[in-house]
């Protein structure tokens, strides 16, 4: 343990409070898009592992629907990064399939689309 | 025959001298459980220098004379109804984020200092901290006085003790605190009594005082300057501590460059939040945020570290990042206010044409060409009748607790993500610091309260965003989002137009 701790029995003690059994099955995914940076940050949200990497999409329009690049994404078109590692995500196939996994980032460029006038905004 | 008074300097051995009886029936490792574990090593406790050598009678005295100087004032600003006099109503929100944000900071510092004041087992480091502990609580609680007149006409302060354990940006400063009071009590004395203190001080009360007196709130000028005339003690305090551990061994000095780097990195952190006020939130401007880190960082902590050099210790790790970023974070974070005022105790609002070519002339190099456009963006869409708000919850950095807005160093158009897996599970930073930070001790940030995990948790009122905010104390469409159309803003505007009539 890295620790330096005055009780011996430190790791005992300790509580998780970020572990997956504690999300009541499902399992926090982090969405981010890329050259998009007015949104403040990537967007937290629990999904069951059952669900299908498409509802990503559905979802990421839910936050970013107001964005005046919003309406031209073409979602067959857009570039994927699962936790650091380019990816070719099966729309149809569950999340879990598609490597996700608890508290993955799950990052999207939008060819064409880099924020208004260009500026990543 | 009179007896003959003693001088000060008298007074004071005497009064750690009896303070530092050796034990007779306890072993004094039993008596001060907390001061080995860290492994620092002390040879020589009487090095400890106290250069104000204050007595209890001469502290009591000093306090006591400028509580009567503050209560004075506080009285004449609340008769002259002072709360009219100020620059505009936006100018609150600064107190508001002082009073949820930085006071409870200040009770926390208290109880920090009381512990190290009962297990250091140097009798002049415990006199110095047990009176930084009592000038930490006169400072809760003359702020607290102060701000209660403005609680009186404006929202959201009432509940600023609960929100400081709830509210998602809050969770910054609590947990910076948490971390550092639940270290031992050397590291809590490098975080508070050196990083804090010495090291950032300046950046957090010049801006807030300066500010204050610039936007004629005289009565938290005069806090202010009430609390700062013990910050002079405090920051002797810091510097005595670091030189102390440094002269007494030398292997104390890798341990403590360790705690410099972490904890400059997490001051600097949460003085992004001040960074914002400074430079968005003051309708009379001081100087920018980069002005201020320029003077009080880059030149007055160059210098200490300079001096510092002789003992072995280096500049904090990244600090010439911290520096770089000094022409980003202030922009970076009003963002961050402007689109969750929302789900936040205060008013954020859109900076006017004035204040955006303010921004431009303060930061030529960045604000036109990443950031401007931004604000040019939510314009648009608020004369459109969309005012933009950030429509889901955050990725949180599983160390500062800030949402993960930072950018890559060299590169302010893309985020930085860092992360570690740790037994199995994957923690997220916004930085590099903050990465190093946790990977030198997960197993103690594991078990980081992060507001909204725990929100996905169902630790914090309900699934939905008004449950959320009802169990944050958080009064919708009063306390929270933006200050146009608030009733804050509508008050102002009422007291304007008499003034007006007033006049004519």
């Amino acid at each position: 343990m890295s620790v330096v701790a005055i009780t011996p029995d430190y790791e005992d003690y300790i509580e998780y409070r970020d572990e997956q059994s504690l999300y009541h099955g499902a399992m926090l995914v982090y969405v981010h898009w890329e050259e998009h940076i007015s949104f403040v940050s990537a967007f937290g949200v629990p999904l069951p592992p059952g669900t299908p990497f498409g509802a990503i999409c559905e979802i990421a329009m839910g936050i970013y629907g107001d964005h005046p690049d919003a309406a031209r994404i073409d979602w067959s078109q857009a570039e994927w990064m699962i936790d650091d590692e380019r990816a070719t995500p099966d729309f149809g196939k569950s999340i879990v399939e598609n490597g996700i996994g608890h508290k993955s980032l799950i990052r999207f460029w939008t060819p064409g689309l880099h924020g208004y006038q260009g500026t990543a905004n | 025959m009179t007896a003959k008074k003693l001088s000060l300097k008298q007074r004071y051995e005497f009064l750690t001298r009896d303070l530092d009886w050796e034990p007779s029936y306890q072993s004094a490792d039993d008596i001060y459980p907390y001061d080995k574990f860290e492994g620092i090593k002390i040879k020589d406790w009487s090095g400890w220098e106290d250069p104000f050598r204050l007595t209890m009678d001469s502290y009591w005295k000093f306090q006591a004379e400028k509580e009567r100087k503050l209560y004075a004032v506080i009285d004449a600003f609340a008769q002259n109804n002072g709360q009219t006099g100020v620059s505009d109503g936006r100018y609150i929100n600064v107190l508001k984020v002082f009073l949820t944000g930085i006071s409870p900071e200040e009770y926390q510092a208290h109880r920090g200092f009381a512990f190290t004041g009962r297990h250091l087992r140097g009798a002049g480091t415990r006199v110095a901290c047990q009176m930084q502990s009592l000038d930490e609580l006169r400072h809760v609680q003359t702020q607290i006085h102060t701000i209660s007149h403005y609680n009186k006409y404006f929202d959201g302060m009432s509940e600023f003790p609960i929100q400081h354990d709830r509210v998602f940006y809050l969770s910054v400063p609590k947990s910076f605190f948490d971390d550092a009071r639940t270290a031992g009590p050397f590291e809590f004395m490098v975080a508070v009594g050196f990083a804090f203190e010495y090291v950032l001080t300046n950046l957090l009360f010049v801006p807030f005082m300066s500010g204050a007196a610039y936007n004629g709130d005289m009565s938290t000028v005069t806090f202010g300057f009430s609390a700062q005339s013990d910050e002079s003690r405090h920051m002797t305090l810091g510097i005595e501590v670091i030189k102390f551990l440094l002269e007494q061994h030398p292997d104390n000095l890798p341990i403590v460059q360790r705690w410099v780097d972490k904890w400059f990195w997490r001051g600097f952190r949460l003085l992004g939040i001040v960074a914002a006020m400074m430079d968005y939130m003051l309708p009379k401007k001081v100087m920018s945020w980069k002005e201020a880190w320029d003077i009080y960082f880059v030149e007055a902590g160059g210098a200490l570290f300079q001096d510092l050099a002789r003992y072995g210790l280096k500049m904090p790790k990244y600090a010439d990042i911290a520096t770089e970023a000094g022409e980003h974070i202030s922009h970076q974070n009003w963002g961050l206010f402007y689109q969750l005022c929302h789900v936040a105790g205060f008013h954020a609002w859109m900076p006017d044409a004035e204040h955006l070519d303010w921004l431009s002339a303060k930061y030529p190099n960045t604000f036109d060409k990443y950031y401007r456009p931004r604000f040019e963006m939510w314009a648009k869409q608020e004369k459109e009748g969309k005012r933009f708000f950030f429509n889901g919850l955050p990725q949180l950095c599983s160390c500062c607790q800030l949402p993960m807005l930072y950018t890559e160093p060299g590169d302010p158009t893309k985020t930085c993500f860092r992360s570690s897996v740790f037994k199995g599970t994957r923690y997220h930073f916004c930085s590099d610091g903050c990465k190093d930070i946790f990977d030198g001790e997960p197993e103690k940030y594991v078990q980081s309260w992060l507001p909204v995990n725990q929100i996905f948790q169902g630790n914090c009122g309900g699934a939905t965003v008004p449950e959320v905010l009802d169990w944050y104390k958080i009064n919708v469409g009063v306390d929270n989002g933006d200050y146009v159309g608030s009733p804050d803003e509508a008050l102002w505007n009422a007291w304007t137009a008499q003034r007006f009539s007033e006049a004519s």
